[in-house]
């Protein structure tokens, strides 16, 4: 069996939704200081294949490993090890930028507030701290959630169309975090439907219809 | 030797299982039915309380039983489903629920046609009748849970998991006789030792439980066949299968 | 540092309750909801006060059980609807332990805000004072017990359409026994016998709901989540 002694293994892994066969037989290997991207047509699975990778779906055949365990074993170990954006930023409404990320950090790690916002400055949102997450734009919800993968601290990026709602300065400002957390030896799979231009080392995995 | 048992889990070997067993189950039921009604109906001897009125015991109580019986079984094929992934198991839990759910129909009305005349009333609030009652409300809810997801394999999911929370349901039904005031009668048949009743009144009735187990077999050998076949449409032995 | 199970618990205590009490209107409605329908049975059956009084509990017990119901829906609605609820599951931290946070939250706003509000409706149905203390003990243990019992529904029912209805069709029938106890300790506390049985077996539906009822919602959310 492949499997990476120190990193991500997906191996032939199958799902169904209802009728249609979502993925089939996708295999993946990512090593730390690596990133995938996840590349291909609409309704080829890609947001299904990185929902299996964090363990909350369950693929029908095939196993996702991760230094050699497969998830199933240690799943809240290795769920702490990783952070998921998915298409929706993940932030309540009622709650400011900062208790936000103050409660989803916290439930990982002691963390003192200045250290947040200090990550909110990364990412440019650094005003919006002390406002209601539903008088942010898109974008500036966005940068927060991205603010709140820096914060986490993971070995592990999941991100499903981190540019989304993005204009330049923004995609430019994820490619470059990208790029820091790769370098630093932390591992990326991305989802994104249209080139990636980082410099790091960079592998894609088409998937088909 | 246990690969008879593995092989359940496959959906092609239950379908023919299920298959060849079906009219022999239905034969077997048909025969011990008929012997029961007829035995219990003209030849047992009347009681000599109720006098004829008893008789509605030859379909009541093995009806109850079943009611209680099947819910069991779909619970734990759910479990099955749901703990070892077995999509078999979601396909028995699904075929069960509406066989139940008659079962315990049959139970209320039969229970409440001999309510009349036993109790003077159709209907009492008495701990039994209630939980059998809140059984019939278990498995519409099962039903409809399962039928309310567009994902066929989620709802079968959801629906395990909520006819497991319901079988607690199932010994507050047959203690509720023994744990309070009821004015339901005691256990007649399933004691230990010898059962409260007299030999030629309870061939019938044995006879009525089994043909009615066998019944539910039978009955459940034929949803289990459209249950197998619908869930697997896409796969490759369900056409061959169709086909002949 | 790590984080541990009681700072953990603390935390998503705390989330929930500054999400509620940042919209008061919320917590409000089931409270107003259940003044509303124990008011209806008084007016729709034109009763004398004394057999008012024979009816209170069962009425009392019925409004309560109904206003419990319009807040669970909305448990793990927003959570699951912002992308929240997934990154609970994903935290690394267990699932039960977040969910038994959630719901105890939740009960703190819908059902002890009930007990509280219990004695105002009480003197509406004209249930004696000396009936408040066994009125307001049954109906917090039973108002816990449903919070429970609604969180497994609420759990199976998350991103179904009309899932009010369903969540309801679920949620009753495993809270009849609730309502039959309940509703006969308050009414035995009227009458001045011991409720003391009724209590018990109340309490004891209470600790077995309290104890395997988290394990139920957990398995539900992430039937849910796949």
């Amino acid at each position: 069996m492949n499997s990476v002694d120190n990193g991500l293994g997906v191996e032939k892994v199958h799902v169904w939704r209802g009728d249609l066969h979502v993925l089939r037989g996708v295999s993946l290997q990512v090593t730390p200081g690596e990133l995938v991207h996840v590349a291909g047509p609409n309704g080829t699975g890609k947001s299904t294949l990185l929902r299996v990778i964090t363990g909350l779906l369950h693929p029908e055949q095939g196993t996702v490993t991760w230094c050699s365990r497969a998830i199933d074993r240690f799943r809240a170990e290795y769920q702490a090890q990783l952070t998921y954006l998915s298409h929706e930023p993940a932030l309540k409404g009622d709650l400011t930028a900062l208790e936000n990320l103050r409660f989803a950090v916290g439930l990982k790690r002691q963390v003192a507030p200045a250290e947040l916002r200090e990550a909110l400055g990364h990412t440019g949102v650094a005003h919006c701290a002390d406002l209601p997450a539903r008088v942010l734009s898109a974008g500036q919800r966005r940068r927060v959630a991205m603010a709140r993968v820096l914060a986490m601290r993971a070995s592990l990026w999941l991100l499903d169309e981190p540019f989304a709602n993005l204009d330049a300065q923004g995609s430019e400002l994820v490619s470059e975090l990208l790029r820091s957390h790769v370098l630093q030896g932390g591992l990326a799979v991305i989802v994104a439907h249209h080139e990636l231009r980082i410099e790091c080392p960079l592998r894609r995995l088409e998937l088909h219809a | 030797m246990w690969t008879w048992f593995y092989k359940l889990a496959s959906p092609p070997h239950v379908y023919s299982l299920a298959a060849t067993f079906a009219p022999w189950f239905l034969g077997l039921a048909a025969l011990l039915l008929g012997y029961g009604v007829v035995d219990g109906l003209a030849f047992a001897p009347p009681d000599y309380q109720q006098g004829d009125a008893f008789r509605i015991i030859y379909v009541h109580a093995p009806g109850a039983w079943m009611s209680t019986f099947i819910y069991t079984t779909m619970a734990v094929a759910g479990a099955i489903g749901l703990i070892w992934r077995i999509k078999v198991g979601h396909a028995v839990a699904a075929a069960c629920a509406p066989i139940g759910a008659s079962f315990t129909v049959l139970a209320l009305a039969t229970g409440s046609l001999w309510g009349k005349p036993m109790w003077g009333t159709y209907w009492a609030w008495d701990p039994r009748l209630t939980s059998e009652l809140i059984l019939l409300f278990l498995y519409v809810g099962v039903m409809s849970l399962r039928s309310a997801f567009e994902d066929a394999a989620r709802g079968d999911r959801a629906a395990a998991l909520l006819a497991i929370v319901g079988v607690v349901n199932v010994p507050i039904i047959h203690y509720s006789v023994v744990w309070w005031n009821s004015l339901h009668q005691g256990a007649t048949v399933a004691k230990l030792g010898k059962p409260s009743m007299d030999a030629a009144m309870l061939w019938p009735l044995l006879s009525m439980f089994l043909g009615f187990m066998l019944f539910f077999g039978g009955v459940l050998c034929l949803r289990l066949q459209g249950e197998v076949l619908n869930r697997e449409r896409q796969s490759n032995w369900v056409r061959q299968a169709l086909k002949s | 540092m790590s984080v541990g199970p009681v700072e953990v618990f603390l935390l998503v205590m705390r989330r929930e309750l500054r999400l509620s009490f940042r919209r008061p209107e919320q917590l409000l409605q089931p409270l107003v909801f259940f003044l509303i329908v124990t008011t209806l049975f008084p007016l729709g059956l034109n009763l004398q006060l004394s057999l008012l009084r024979d009816m209170s509990p069962g009425v009392l017990w019925v409004a309560a059980l109904l206003s419990s119901l319009l807040s669970l829906d909305a448990l793990f609605k927003s959570d699951a609807d912002d992308g929240t609820l997934e990154q609970l599951a994903l935290s690394g931290q267990g699932l039960v332990l977040i969910v038994t946070a959630k719901t105890c939250a939740h009960w703190l706003v819908t059902g002890a805000a009930l007990v509280l509000v219990a004695p105002l409706v009480a003197i509406a149905l004209n249930i004696p004072s000396v009936a408040f203390a066994t009125m307001m003990v049954s109906l917090a243990m039973g108002t816990l017990t449903l919070s429970w019992l609604g969180a497994i529904g609420a759990g199976l029912t998350v991103g179904l359409r009309r899932s009010n209805v369903l969540l309801s069709l679920i949620v009753l029938p495993l809270a009849m026994p609730l309502l039959i106890f309940g509703a006969a300790a308050t009414d035995r506390a009227i009458s001045q016998i011991s409720p003391a049985g009724a209590l018990y077996f109340l309490a004891a539906l209470c600790v077995f709901t309290c104890t395997l009822a988290p394990f139920a919602v957990t398995a539900a959310l992430r039937i849910t989540l796949e």
